[in-house]
């Protein structure tokens, strides 16, 4: 016996979406599940009940009717306290629900004895979770509607324009707060030309700030963001104040500000004064996405669009119902995604299984138990300090060729070291003859200005280093030069014949390497150029 | 001239011959430093040859010997091919070793110059430490010429009990040596000091032997510096200061060299002249790194049209460049790509790890050939914070040095390597035959990285597909 899934009607006023369509419903039918449809449900999304019909959907005349006969209920708005009186022992839920903010709703609930799954609270940090994220897929319709919202009231273009009539400026927008919603009208204000800026405490995100083609403004003050699960967290008394310099020089610049900062479980920030709104050019708008929540500017009034100080405001808090058919299908397609999650048998049943990470978040009341807030995810530390760590690891030494030799040497490598050359240099003291320490002396020297010189070499002429040196060790031309035929005093004996032929054979091969040494040298320095 | 003013022109020379080295300090005043070598070796041998030590009945044949070298080497100069540098130079530094031992075996059997007590004995050493060092680097050089050169193979020859046969042969050098220097007569002294002799020369064939291609670079730049070591000890043997500071110079040079390439490959240098890297303590640490961390994922073959498209649509390349494309002669295609790329407004440079090629700067000279304009080459230290930022890095024909298991695993026998860190740009395209491993016989978890894209194919003629490509 399949489970049957209800569909019914909106009842908030003004809301327009609806939980499903008929294109995901025949794939919820599919799955094996029964799907009805309150009469009327899609309308105002443009989706009729001829479709869901084709669709395979039963059309079902009253709520009244539909709650009742229905297992599963997928809403979007979460329930009202009449529709929280129709549902049944048993019945399992699926919608937006806010378990935070309606302490109320979630008992009068448990107390129904049902199951309520709470599309809000989704672990949003799970990879696996995000074809179920309804507010990601939400968000993004926010963004982009509060660009065409603002476009709207805006008395200019977007893009800048060099026309026979003149030259028009772009449209400056700034967007307070990078989430989905941000970048997504970050994407759409972009697309209409408008030059772009935004904000976020959350520095990771200038990345993708700069990815969608705006200016990441920084606040300047340090001071790191982020908070759990993505969102961003409340921030010091510094940081704020630094914020609020930055927003104020903004609105003197911008036409269009568009504000979407939420900090979770707690009232939106206020980042916009009534001083900076005044500080606006005449004509400007400001979108505040976070209206519901009392808004990011000192005078938004929610649900409405109200002119102050010649700019104007606008604090709908229904954008994604005003974009009722594309959200609609974006949502029905999340809450596909979650049945397929709970109904891993393909059968039109479905498991609540409470050892799943995605589902267990879900869950916020399981038959009657209010099962709300979950335990925190065991999660993985986040990529970019891992990264940060793995960085850190190698060590960094100096970099070669530009003078010593990386660290000092520890104490006692040091003692040894001069212990052994001591030792060396006495016994060298008490045998050697004094003809032999002054070539020594030379000797050492030497080594030491090699040293010194050698340390200047950059890498890149490392191979002209080794055939000049090369040319240069051919020096020992003068050991055999001396021998081929020195002045020799009368009546000293001396195999001259073997000497000359050695001496020979050594002045030869060493004018190989002179001449070939230093050939070779200029001819690959010869190549070296900018 | 008198024998005052030959010491002069030979503090003379010395001085140029600092000046030289000090001017490769930087490609600006890099040919300058060579002519003052050239300038500085002129000065020396022609007051050798017009000074007191040399009569006039010796100048034709100096001359004569002089023309036959000054040829040889000219034409060799001329002819070799850039990807060749390594082994013309191994060739030269055998040259110098041999001339060392034809220097001390001359001053020797030369009799008109009679030492007595200390002053004997420790001439005698000169010359068997010299003679000792010349063969080594001589033998040395050969090998490394023949494995440079191909004609030899590259892979480590590591006979049983090595180290043992080393000692042995260190223990007979010294008592050889207690035996000539208490030869009585000149003939006496030079059956251990032909024994001796042979016995270098085998150490010399033995040591490079052992050691496998990829640590070419550091050998090369040791026996750079034994060939000073003999100079140096030649200087003693004849007491003249200029052969002791030159080959000081060079020999400190070579040394300086050597440490900065082991230093590039976190080794050891006795290690790397034990030799046989990837074998006997890295084998079995290599094994159980293959246990611990097995690379995970999927090779993606990439097409030299998708490469071509990459790189157009980048911002920002940096190109590494390894043995294979020096083997492949791909240096000049690499930079008609880098050309085309960079009028196109793209950021290209080159990252040249220290140890890539088989001898210190290797690539540099190969970029150089191919007219790159040394300020896009960079160093490995300079560029590895780039990475992040940078769209396509390209490795060509390179492997161990871009391996991220020498950072990641610390059972890699490569662990703790500096390597350029490809796989932090967006992507990286990896040039390469097959999927074989490195000198170092490790596999690269790189080519594994969800990032990367394998071009197979030979270095060359991949690059000219890719260059075709993008002309279009």
């Amino acid at each position: 016996m399949p489970l049957i899934i209800g569909i019914p009607k909106e009842t908030f006023p003004g809301e327009k979406r609806v939980a499903s369509v008929p294109e995901v419903i025949e794939k919820l039918i599919k799955l094996g599940f029964a799907v009805s449809v309150e009469s009327g449900a899609g309308q105002e999304a443009n989706f009729y009940d001829e479709a869901y019909v084709a669709a395979g959907a039963k059309i079902v005349g009253s709520a009244a009717d539909l709650w009742a006969g229905a297992d599963i209920i997928f809403k979007v708005r979460a329930p009202s306290s009449d529709e929280v009186k129709l549902m049944k022992e048993g019945q399992t839920l699926i919608s937006f629900v806010w378990p935070a903010q309606n302490s109320d709703l979630m008992q009068q609930l448990a107390a129904r004895k049902v199951t309520v799954l709470a599309i809000d609270s989704l672990p949003r940090q799970l990879s696996r979770a995000q074809k179920m994220d309804a507010l990601t897929s939400m968000a993004g319709i926010v963004g982009y509607r509060a660009v065409v919202e603002a476009a709207n009231n805006f008395g200019r273009f977007f893009n800048g324009q060099i026309t026979a009539a003149g030259k028009i400026p772009p449209a400056k927008v700034f967007i307070a707060g990078a989430g989905v919603a941000g970048l997504a009208a970050i994407g759409t204000a972009v697309g209409l030309g408008a030059v772009v800026r935004a904000n976020d405490t959350r520095p990771e995100v200038a990345d993708q700030v700069k990815s969608m083609g705006a200016e990441f403004v920084k606040v300047d003050y340090e001071e790191e963001g982020s908070g759990t699960g993505g969102y961003a967290k409340v921030m010091s008394e510094g940081f704020q104040a630094a914020q609020r310099d930055m927003y104020a020089q903004q609105a003197k610049d911008v036409d269009i500000i568009i504000t979407t900062a939420l900090i979770p479980g707690k009232p939106a920030p206020r980042l916009i004064t009534a001083e900076m709104v005044k500080s606006m050019k005449p004509g400007s708008v400001i979108v505040d996405l976070a209206a519901e929540q009392g808004g990011n500017c000192e005078l938004t009034e929610p649900g409405k669009v109200v002119v102050k100080h010649g700019v104007t405001i606008v604090g709908y808090t229904d954008l994604p119902s005003r974009l009722s058919k594309q959200s609609s299908t974006l949502y029905a397609t999340n809450l596909f995604r979650l049945t397929e999650e709970l109904c891993k048998t393909k059968d039109g049943n479905i498991d609540v299984n409470m050892e799943d990470d995605a589902i267990r978040g879900l869950t916020v009341i399981k038959a009657g138990e209010i099962t709300w807030p979950p335990p925190p995810l065991n999660l993985p530390a986040p990529p970019a300090a891992k990264a940060a760590a793995a960085v850190k690891a190698p060590e960094k030494k100096s970099s070669h060729g530009h003078g010593g030799s990386g660290e000092p040497m520890s104490m006692r490598t040091l003692a040894i070291v001069f212990g052994v050359g001591g030792l060396l240099f006495w016994l060298m003291g008490a045998y050697a003859p004094a003809n032999f320490l002054g070539h020594f002396t030379v000797f050492v020297l030497a080594c030491f200005v090699g040293y010194m010189v050698v340390w200047n070499v950059t890498p890149a002429l490392h191979t002209p280093l080794m055939s000049v040196t090369n040319a240069i060790s051919s020096i020992i031309a003068i050991g055999a030069l001396v021998q081929i035929s020195p002045p020799i005093a009368e009546g000293v004996d001396r195999p001259g014949f073997w000497i000359g032929v050695l001496a020979f054979i050594g002045i030869a091969l060493t004018a190989v390497n002179m001449f070939g040494g230093f050939a070779v040298t200029r001819r690959m320095l010869a190549m070296f150029r900018k | 001239m008198s024998a005052s003013l030959a010491t002069v022109s030979y503090i003379g020379a010395t001085i140029l011959f600092i000046l030289s080295l000090g001017g490769l300090s930087n490609p600006e005043t890099s040919r300058r430093g060579n002519w003052y070598g050239i300038i500085g070796m002129a000065l020396a041998v022609l007051a050798t040859i017009f000074g007191p030590r040399v009569t006039t009945g010796g100048i034709a044949w100096i001359v004569i010997a002089m023309a036959i070298g000054a040829t040889v080497g000219l034409y060799a100069a001329k002819k070799v091919k850039m990807t060749q540098m390594p082994e013309l130079v191994a060739l030269m530094h055998s040259l110098v070793g041999f001339a060392a031992c034809t220097v001390g075996y001359a001053s020797y059997i030369d009799s008109s110059t009679v030492f007595t007590g200390a002053e004997k004995a420790i001439h005698e050493m000169e010359i068997y430490i010299g003679i000792l060092i010349g063969a080594v680097t001589f033998s040395g050089s050969v090998i490394a010429f023949g494995k440079l050169s191909g004609k030899i193979n590259g892979k480590p020859l590591l006979l049983p009990a090595r180290h043992m046969i080393n000692l042995a042969g260190l223990l007979v050098v010294i008592w050889m040596g207690n035996v000539f220097i208490n030869a009585e007569s000149a003939l006496g002294g030079v059956f251990p000091l032909i024994l001796m002799t042979l016995i270098a020369l085998a150490f010399g064939v033995h040591m490079v032997m052992a050691i496998g291609g990829a640590d070419m670079p550091v050998v090369v730049s040791m026996l750079n510096s034994y060939s000073g070591w003999a100079a140096a000890a030649t200087g003693f043997m004849l007491s003249n200061d200029l052969l002791i500071v030159t080959g000081a110079l060079v020999g400190s040079s070579g040394a300086i060299l050597s440490y900065i390439m082991c230093r590039a490959m976190n080794r050891n240098f006795i290690s790397v002249i034990a030799g046989g890297f990837g074998t006997g303590d890295g084998g079995s640490a290599k094994k159980s790194g293959d246990a611990a961390q097995e690379p995970v994922g999927e090779v993606v073959p990439v097409s030299a049209s998708d490469t071509a498209e990459l790189l157009k649509d980048a911002k920002s390349v940096i190109i590494v460049p390894g043995y294979g494309m020096a083997v492949a002669q791909a240096q000049h295609t690499v930079y008609e790509i880098t050309k085309i790329l960079r009028e196109r407004g793209v950021n290209v440079r080159f990252g040249i790890h220290p140890v890539a090629g088989r001898m210190p700067g290797h690539m540099n000279v190969l970029l150089a050939e191919a007219r790159v304009p040394y300020d896009i080459v960079m160093e490995m230290d300079e560029l590895n914070d780039d990475f992040p930022s940078t769209d396509v890095a390209m490795v060509i024909g390179a492997n161990d040095i871009v391996n991220p298991a020498a950072q990641d695993d610390p059972d890699s026998p490569i662990a703790g390597m500096p390597v350029l860190e490809v796989w932090k740009a967006k992507t990286s395209i990896v040039m390469k035959r097959s999927m074989a491993s490195g000198y170092a016989g490790v596999d690269n978890p790189l080519f594994y990285k969800e990032n990367n894209r394998m071009l197979f194919g030979d270095a060359k003629k991949m690059l000219d597909e890719v260059l075709a490509a993008i002309k279009d």
